[in-house]
């Protein structure tokens, strides 16, 4: 069971994290188009190369993705692909383009996430009316567990579970807030290297993080992510297709996913989470070991999800993070590199795109074009994708060629 | 724990809705009765209900009454609302329960100073009778 690692990431592309979108409101369709073209330029690849497409669904659709997407970019596919799980679907993306191009079944894979929320809205038609806004990545609707044994408890959104989840860390292995406090500080450091980071040029300290207001005990406004207005996406493709691209080929040689629960009150083990299977599964399937890694690209939607990966993922012993944060350098220049544009602490969350971050980051670095906040030496680093509330997780290991 | 009527939150708290898998759970707890499933060929409890057995996918899922006590698997104090109906109702004590026959429940804390929670602690359950929706939600406080 595994990848060759004959499939490769040729080209990447991310917007600039804006707070306030600059350019005009786009459709989800015309976002997917215009990050395409930008993946397909980085790789100096033609569109016509393109016979695979995976997506997580449109706004203009709710069925039918993958095809109105290849008659509305004009490529038709043998390979269409939708993929649900929440912020790990980058990740998930990832590894099952590689699979497709390994499988024969196409050549070249877009992987995109738009991640601008500014729609263009009809001047004739009335917003469908759905669930509030605010019920997010809980389901309102009648039958869904979460609208019957969660939400009328209050337990909706994210802050509240992830808190739930480092408070009952901290009643089995301690816990020391500037440790937490100080992955903020390491990434914000990364994103000050990094111009395209919304908090460019905004260094912070671990006072200031402990100083920023109280969410959901015990995390903090500046241990969760800033939603901004983005995108990101890449470009996957065989081994003969990459030896015409304009970058290194960044191979996928690993990948683990495991899912199983949505809402934490039903997880076996609320502070062993699921990246600990895929992290093994990846690693194996790479044949690569944890000292292997140059650069590690960990979802990051809050602090104590940073931790909890760099543990369960096999880094440091379980119940260790806290000390072995406050024991390593995690900025670019540092001998752990974490997170080296800001991860979506720092650089920002464009919405579903903040997972394809994650993967962008890393390929950049394995390209070695990270610039003012390159790795040195960066020829393998590992990605992970997180969705739901640490519910379903997916591992990658990338290497240069 | 009924909410003052001189209180008005921006939008309704939503209320649960039973289902045809769930209602006896919910037929039970406006008796004030906790009631939850249970697998004999897994020697399994199950929450939440099921038509088939989680994990064996079993036709055996029976119901039971337990008493509802259990201890706090944890807990969170969230300073801001979690969504807009919630609004007038912060700190939320948002818990979860760990029955002592095993399943968790997400629930609330009430009665309870906050600065006391503690992880661990033996909890015990309040019924929260929801006179406008008929539905009766289920509360934790700590035990005496």
């Amino acid at each position: 069971m595994g990848l060759r690692g004959d499939a490769a990431i040729v080209g990447i592309a991310e917007l600039p994290a804006e707070k306030k979108q600059s350019g005009p409101p786009r459709f989800t369709i015309d976002q997917y188009a215009h990050l395409a073209k930008l993946a397909l330029d980085d790789a100096g690849l033609p569109a016509s190369v393109v016979n695979g497409l995976v997506t997580h669904g449109i706004q203009e659709s709710d069925m039918f993705a993958p095809a109105t997407l290849s008659e509305y970019l004009g490529m038709p596919l043998d390979f269409g692909e939708r993929v649900d799980l929440g912020g790990a679907t980058a990740a998930g993306m990832v590894w099952r383009a590689a699979a497709a191009i390994e499988l024969g079944a196409c050549e070249a894979v877009l992987c995109v996430v738009p991640g601008s929320l500014m729609l263009p809205r009809s001047e004739r038609r009335a917003p469908a009316s759905g669930s509030p806004l605010w019920y997010g990545a809980s389901s309102g609707k009648y039958g869904s567990p979460q609208a019957e044994f969660e939400i009328p408890y209050g337990n909706v959104g994210q802050n509240a579970p992830y808190a739930q989840i480092a408070n009952r860390y901290a009643a089995e292995f301690g816990y020391d807030p500037r440790a937490t406090a100080k992955i903020a500080v390491d990434q914000r450091t990364n994103a000050c290297s990094h111009p395209d980071a919304v908090f460019h040029g905004k260094p912070l300290s671990v006072d200031d993080v402990l100083a920023s207001p109280m969410i959901a005990d015990p995390i903090r406004m500046l241990e969760v992510v800033m939603r901004v207005q983005g995108g990101a996406a890449v470009l996957l493709t065989n081994a003969d297709l990459a030896s015409k691209a304009r970058n290194r080929p960044v191979r996928v040689t690993g990948f683990g996913e495991h899912l199983a629960f949505k809402t934490p009150t039903y997880a076996e083990d609320l502070v062993r989470t699921p990246i600990a299977r895929a992290a093994d599964r990846a690693f194996e399937m790479a044949g690569l070991e944890r000292a292997d890694v140059d650069m590690a690209s960990l979802y990051d939607c809050y602090t104590i999800t940073v931790l909890m990966t760099l543990e369960d993922a096999g880094f440091c012993p379980k119940g260790t993070g806290m000390q072995w944060v406050n024991d390593h350098d995690l900025t670019f220049r540092g001998d752990f590199p974490v997170n080296t544009a800001g991860g979506q602490l720092s650089f920002g969350q464009a919405g579903m795109a903040g997972g394809m971050h994650h993967v962008v980051d890393a390929a950049r670095q394995v390209m070695g074009r990270g610039a003012d906040a390159q790795v040195a030496d960066c020829d393998t680093a590992f990605v992970t994708g997180n969705g739901g509330i640490m519910s379903e997780q997916v591992a990658l290991l990338l290497q240069g060629e | 724990m009924t909410t003052p009527s001189t209180e008005k939150a921006v939008e309704p708290r939503p209320q649960p809705e039973a289902t045809p898998v769930s209602q006896p759970y919910w037929d039970a707890l406006r008796e004030h009765r906790i009631s939850i499933q249970h697998s004999p060929s897994a020697d399994q409890w199950v929450f939440y209900p099921r038509l088939l057995a989680p994990g064996t996918l079993a036709d055996d899922l029976e119901w039971r009454e337990i008493s509802g006590a259990g201890t706090l698997y944890t807990f969170t104090v969230a300073e801001r609302p979690t969504a807009p109906p919630w609004a007038d109702r912060v700190p939320q004590l948002l818990a979860v329960v760990e029955w002592d026959e095993g399943p968790r429940v997400s629930t609330e804390l009430v009665e309870v100073d906050p600065a006391d929670i503690r992880i661990g602690m033996r909890v015990s359950p309040v019924f929260h009778d929801d006179p406008e929706s008929g539905m009766t939600l289920l509360h934790y406080r700590p035990a005496e």
